[in-house]
């Protein structure tokens, strides 16, 4: 590490405007929201444990968790597929798995209400059997499913890179089988890529707000999410209800940014 | 017999399972996406993408991405260069503060603009009388896009002002040379591409935005409405073609901005080798 210096001259003037900027973007803000419910404690506590903020806040917890499991399994296993194998589509498969970071939220959601919406393309399928996503739990899962998708794959992907795959040749010439090389080298040694991929997964499921709005409707105690039972408070007027919720979330951010900086050490 | 995931028959398998997934998931619904966007004909289409209210959604999100572009790369290098260069008390919670938006919900970061500068707080109720309301008018989205976008600026240019020797930048100034010659001739030479990269995901990121926005921008027709909220209000009107038809146009700014975007940062990274 390069030996730093304390700024001198320009420098103590360029310091201080980047410090003002942080204060009026992030500092500020989140000092004004943290007043605003201090002011109104008794009525965001009632507003966060009612029925219908629990109802959302469970949903979005169940529906990160189960985002957390399913990116687990296929982040480790796409990003074996994409960084160790050479096969015909492998940058266009990469593609599409980067597609969900250049949609708008709002795009995804519509695209999957083209899918399973009224009019949508599997709509009489899924009627024939009885069975609803737009405008349900599915809905809000898979939606978050798709948003959610590249982050644990990327970042297993680049510890992948760097590991090589050495020490799973040493596993494979000692005897061991595959499924032993896998579950005692080379899942241990993925571990950071794992915890960083989560925590970012956890972070972008508990705050996606626009396609789980436009595909899940924000239906009280059905489809709404923590984000969108914040967007229904604010078209009600209910500050105390909307700046909980808000100042809730931007706690848990803040706990999630805790693991990452940690890890990045 | 059972070769495990790095048999022949498991590594098919995998791929298998991993292109089935992506398909089902990513594939499928924006394909039927484009579709829907195009299904009713050139005539349609355009019609959709032509309409007045279209229009001005594309142009606002546009230009307040652009602006948000210009003053996000101005504050990422200056961040950069302070985190990188110098020994700055507190910079290990700046570090922290610069990566806070990846992890606040986008929703959030509109409802913290609305408790600051919303009409009915103390300061938003001044700068409406002083004529500059920031919610729910245009200061607000550049603002918004200017919280969401911060950490692009920033880990864009840190990385290759890393690699840079400061001591170029010391010669030049002892040598006489004013600040602003060594700002341009001698520092920023070097940082263009990763100056340039971060603006490009900065704009990217700035059009596709959506849950900042929706609470931030009052979304007012023609004025304070952009694109992602425009694409909602035609779902929501019972419009799904319209709503596909300027998706579609969003999809192609993305899809060009981010070969560019990947093109820049490979440029930056090849200076630092």
């Amino acid at each position: 590490m390069r030996s730093r210096r304390r700024p001198t001259g320009p420098a103590r003037v360029v310091f201080a405007a980047v410090i003002a900027w942080l204060a009026l973007l992030l500092v500020v803000p989140l000092g004004a929201l943290a007043l605003s419910v201090a002011g109104s404690f008794s009525a965001v506590v009632a507003a966060l444990t009612s029925a219908e903020a629990l109802h959302a806040i469970g949903l979005s917890v169940g529906v990160a968790a189960a985002c957390i499991v399913a990116n687990g399994i296929f982040g480790v296993a796409g990003a074996l597929v994409l960084v160790r194998q050479r096969f015909v589509g492998r940058r266009l498969l990469d593609a599409l798995v980067e597609l969900p970071l250049a949609l708008s939220p709002v795009m995804t959601g519509l695209a999957f209400l083209l899918v399973f919406g009224r009019n949508g393309l599997l709509h009489p399928a899924l009627d024939a059997v009885g069975l609803q996503v737009a405008f349900a739990w599915p809905a809000v899962l898979l939606a978050t499913l798709f948003v959610t998708l590249p982050f644990t794959l990327r970042e297993v992907a680049l510890v992948l890179e760097e590991l090589g795959d050495s020490e799973e040749q040493a596993a494979a010439t000692l005897g061991a089988t595959g499924w032993q090389t896998f579950w005692r080298v080379t899942l241990p040694n993925l571990r950071s890529g794992l915890v960083v991929g989560t925590t970012l997964t956890s972070a972008r499921a508990l705050g996606e707000f626009g396609a789980v709005l436009v595909v899940g409707g924000g239906i009280a105690n059905r489809t709404q999410t923590a984000t969108t039972f914040i967007h229904s408070a604010i078209e009600e007027r209910q500050e105390p209800a909307a700046y909980g919720m808000a100042l809730l979330l931007a706690a848990v951010a803040v706990a999630l940014l805790f693991v990452l900086q940690r890890d990045r050490e | 017999m059972n070769h495990g995931p790095s048999g022949r028959a498991g590594a098919l398998a995998l791929r298998g399972g991993v292109t089935a997934w992506v398909t089902a998931l990513v594939a499928v619904p924006v394909l039927v996406l484009a579709w829907r966007g195009i299904a009713d004909g050139p005539a349609a289409f355009w019609a959709a993408i032509s309409d007045p209210a279209a229009v001005d959604a594309l142009w606002l999100s546009g230009w307040t991405a652009a602006v948000a572009s210009v003053l996000n790369a101005i504050a990422g290098t200056a961040l950069a260069w302070v985190l990188v260069r110098w020994d700055v008390p507190g910079r290990r919670a700046i570090g922290a503060l610069v990566d806070l938006p990846l992890a606040i919900p986008t929703l959030v970061a509109g409802v913290l603009i609305i408790a600051l500068f919303g009409p009915q707080t103390p300061i938003g109720h001044w700068l409406v009388g002083i004529g500059i309301p920031v919610a729910f008018a245009k200061p607000g989205i550049v603002l918004a896009l200017l919280f969401v976008t911060l950490p692009f600026g920033v880990r864009a240019v840190e990385p290759v002002l890393e690699e840079l020797d400061p001591a170029e930048e010391e010669a030049s100034y002892t040598l006489g040379a004013t600040p602003f010659y060594t700002l341009t001739r001698v520092l920023l030479p070097p940082l263009f591409p990763a100056i340039a990269a971060g603006a490009v995901q900065t704009f990217a990121r700035s059009v596709a935005e959506f849950g900042s926005l929706a609470a931030v921008s009052g979304n007012i027709p023609h004025r304070t409405l952009v694109a992602p909220v425009y694409v909602l209000g035609e779902v929501e009107a019972g419009n799904p073609s319209g709503a596909a038809a300027v998706s579609l146009v969003l999809l192609a700014i993305a899809l060009t901005l981010q070969p560019l975007g990947a093109a820049l940062a490979r440029r930056a990274g090849a200076r630092r080798a």
